[in-house]
């Protein structure tokens, strides 16, 4: 991959000044992943969501690339179509044959596990040459932080409240990652805000490659996780190195433990406790009372943990 | 002057026939009863290799809409086709891809809603998403649907428009009957359409632009829209000329109504699409009866035209608007009310009726029209009052 040097050099291609809030992954996902996409110009699309209403209040704009916000489940669908465009503006000779062009859409977890799931896959099936990459902060934050089908078991949300009766979300998180290498498309990739070299080399495998990749990034939401905004980069590191998170990557069908991840295998994970206590999302769990649920959870982990490391031959 | 071939065709067929002709960039679209042959036979033409088109099958037509969405705002000619619960899944697109004023040409083979679910024509389809900021052409016959289709394209397309246009058939009666049909050659359509020039085009990555931003918090949502209702009245002198310039090149008129024996008609019907055809045949009858029948067709419904209907109808003792779809409460159907409102203004008022009639394929047959033209002429006369809305051949 480029040197830190080079990428130090890259022009941003999402400027400053957006309205994302402080601490936001968000946007630090977007920025280490259009890194990845090199030189070549790149058209970037975008779910209804946080990272689209606060890049492009009009008639403002933080894109220095060309963009296009649609809807809330269609991102992947819309990038599918200037991709197209691409292909068939090529073939009626109004765009040079040799020209080269990346296509990148991105999504929250809502847009993308839930709503956008269908655009999403048909996409992949259907080959385009583009990269998906889905910023998973756990839940509906712009809306106000209400439970999506990516949104951890035990978290707490606005739609999965905490109570006498209930203690947040009752069902465990859908593994997106799978379904999509399931796909059988060229690349997927699971990376974290916390791991940005990780992260760009895998965008710029994601882009180097013919065809549809998909990159699913844990990227804080402080907001949403009742979190510290100036550790959000921290606080995703923890999703990693508890295992919560593993880094891994699948080329042509073929998984691989990513290195942050790897290390773990021989010097051990943390507790997830670790990663679930310094988001006020998890605080009931802690509470002696909720001890069993807190096991379940760290079974559930361990259960994934194991399910990855096996795909990966580990 | 074209070359026209006359083919023996069924409506689907020649949509898919006019769209190779305008060589579009992109076709993304996902079958549906009873549009499914044009798909299928722009599919051929793919295999065939004879369109240069990045032809997408969509998992849905939700799908097919953003991403026509995405290859028009990229810069390309785009065009796809669809009919019914395929429209009404499209819903949320149609008023995006208007919004972002994107030039995009859609065949719609008008079929029911659910539920209960049915397969055969009526208007509820397009009815329900007349107000979406499209242009709304609708064809009688094979003929119709396949100039609509080519106009269209150029409506669309011209700077002073930048909206999408549909380009309605009914299904079955015109999408599946064969029927008598001119087709030009290739290459007086192509000169006819134009290149497409498009603004602001995603792939023009040396001055990029931003897309579909957000225009809340007191920003101009308001005045977008106010911009899409102006682009909308300024697309009536383009279809205009457009119409015009498409008679003279292929000899067949075009207006944003037809109108047949209603120089002195005292009993009028208006309707929209292939039922168009009954009704003249029973005016005709009438007026070999003694009877002053007379016949409007509505091509044009977006933007609907108030004017015509009016001058057109101005002379009548009795009207009867036929809506092929059913609006729920409402006073009417929409082409009645709307045709009501653009008599308003009229110094003398002109009794008009409502009948809904159709619904899901049900047969328009010519004695439904005939008891039509005679429920008329008992209200012109003064024999009977003007009544509500009735359902014609409803049991």
């Amino acid at each position: 991959m480029a040197t830190l040097r080079e990428l130090t050099h890259r022009e941003d291609r999402l400027e400053g000044g957006h309205r994302l809030c402080a601490g936001c992954g968000a946007s630090i996902a977007v920025r280490q992943i259009l890194l990845g996409a090199g030189t070549d110009p790149a058209i970037a699309s975008c779910a209804t969501g946080c990272l689209e209403v606060s890049t492009t209040i009009y008639p403002y704009s933080s894109w220095k690339t060309p963009f296009i916000h649609n809807a809330f489940e269609n991102s992947a669908a819309t990038m599918s179509g200037v991709e197209a465009a691409f292909k068939g503006l090529k073939s009626a000779g109004k765009i040079p044959a040799d020209k080269k062009m990346k296509f990148v859409a991105f999504g929250g977890d809502g847009g993308t596990y839930d709503i956008g799931l269908q655009s999403l896959s048909g996409a992949m099936e259907r080959g385009h040459d583009m990269v998906y990459v889905c910023y998973d902060n756990g839940a509906y934050m712009n809306t106000g932080i209400q439970r999506s089908s990516a949104t951890p078991k035990g978290a707490w949300a606005t739609t999965a409240e905490v109570g006498a009766a209930q203690q947040g979300k009752l069902e465990a998180r859908k593994d997106l990652t799978s379904i999509i290498a399931a796909h059988n498309v060229p690349y997927v990739a699971q990376g974290s805000i916390s791991h940005w070299k990780d992260l760009t080399s895998k965008a710029e495998k994601a882009f180097a490659i013919e065809g549809p990749a998909f990159i699913n990034v844990l990227a804080t939401c402080p907001r949403g996780w009742r979190s510290a905004y100036n550790k959000s980069v921290e606080h995703a590191g923890l999703g990693v190195k508890t295992g919560y998170w593993p880094l891994f990557e699948v080329e042509s069908g073929v998984w691989k433990l990513s290195a942050p991840s790897k290390a773990l295998v021989k010097k051990g994970r943390e507790p997830v406790e670790e990663f679930l206590k310094v988001q006020g999302r998890f605080r009931h769990l802690l509470k002696p009372e909720n001890a069993e649920l807190l096991a379940e959870i760290q079974a559930d982990v361990d259960r994934h943990w194991e399910y990855v490391l096996g795909r990966c031959g580990e | 002057m074209p070359t026209q071939t006359t083919v023996a065709s069924t409506g689907n067929t020649v949509v898919a026939e006019a769209m190779r002709q305008c060589a579009p960039d992109v076709v993304a679209a996902y079958p549906i009863t009873p549009q499914t042959t044009i798909v299928e036979e722009f599919a051929k033409f793919v295999a065939q290799g004879k369109v240069h088109t990045e032809y997408v099958c969509t998992e849905s037509e939700h799908s097919a809409m953003s991403a026509c969405i995405g290859a028009s705002a990229a810069g390309a000619r785009v065009m796809t086709a669809t009919a019914s619960q395929g429209l009404a899944l499209m819903w949320e697109e149609l008023y995006i891809a208007s919004g972002m004023r994107l030039p995009i040409v859609m065949a719609n083979a008008n079929r029911a809603l659910s539920a209960p679910i049915n397969i055969h024509c009526d208007h509820s389809d397009i009815m329900g998403a007349r107000d979406a900021g499209w242009i709304v052409l609708f064809a009688e016959t094979a003929q119709e649907a396949y100039d609509n289709t080519i106009m269209a394209t150029r409506i669309a397309e011209d700077p002073e428009v930048l909206l999408p246009a549909m380009s309605c058939l009914d299904g079955f009666i015109t999408t599946h009957s064969i029927d008598r049909v001119q087709v030009m050659d290739d290459e007086s359509v192509s000169e006819f359409v134009g290149d497409y020039e498009p603004q602001n085009a995603l792939l023009d990555v040396d001055n990029p632009v931003s897309h579909g931003n957000f225009a809340g918090l007191g920003g101009p949502y308001f005045e977008f829209k106010k911009a899409q209702r102006l682009a909308i009245d300024r697309s009536k002198a383009v279809i205009g000329r457009v119409g015009e310039a498409y008679s003279e090149l292929s000899g067949r008129s075009f207006g944003f109504i037809e109108t047949d024996m209603m120089d002195d008609a005292e009993v009028a019907i208006v309707v929209i699409g292939s039922s168009a055809g009954n009704a003249r045949h029973v005016a005709k009858q009438m007026r070999a009866e003694g009877v002053k029948a007379g016949l409007v067709k509505v091509r044009c419904f977006r933007p609907f035209p108030a004017a015509e209907l009016a001058e057109a109808l101005k002379g009548a003792k009795a009207v009867a608007v036929l809506d092929r779809s059913e609006t729920f409460g409402a006073e009417g159907g929409p082409l009645y009310t709307e045709t009501r409102s653009a008599l308003y203004d009229l110094e003398t008022r002109v009794p008009i009726v409502n009948y809904v009639y159709g619904l899901g394929g049900s047969d328009v047959r010519l004695e439904l029209m005939r008891s039509v033209y005679t429920d008329l002429s008992d209200i012109a006369t003064g024999a009977a009052e003007p009544s509500g809305l009735q359902y014609l051949g409803a049991r």
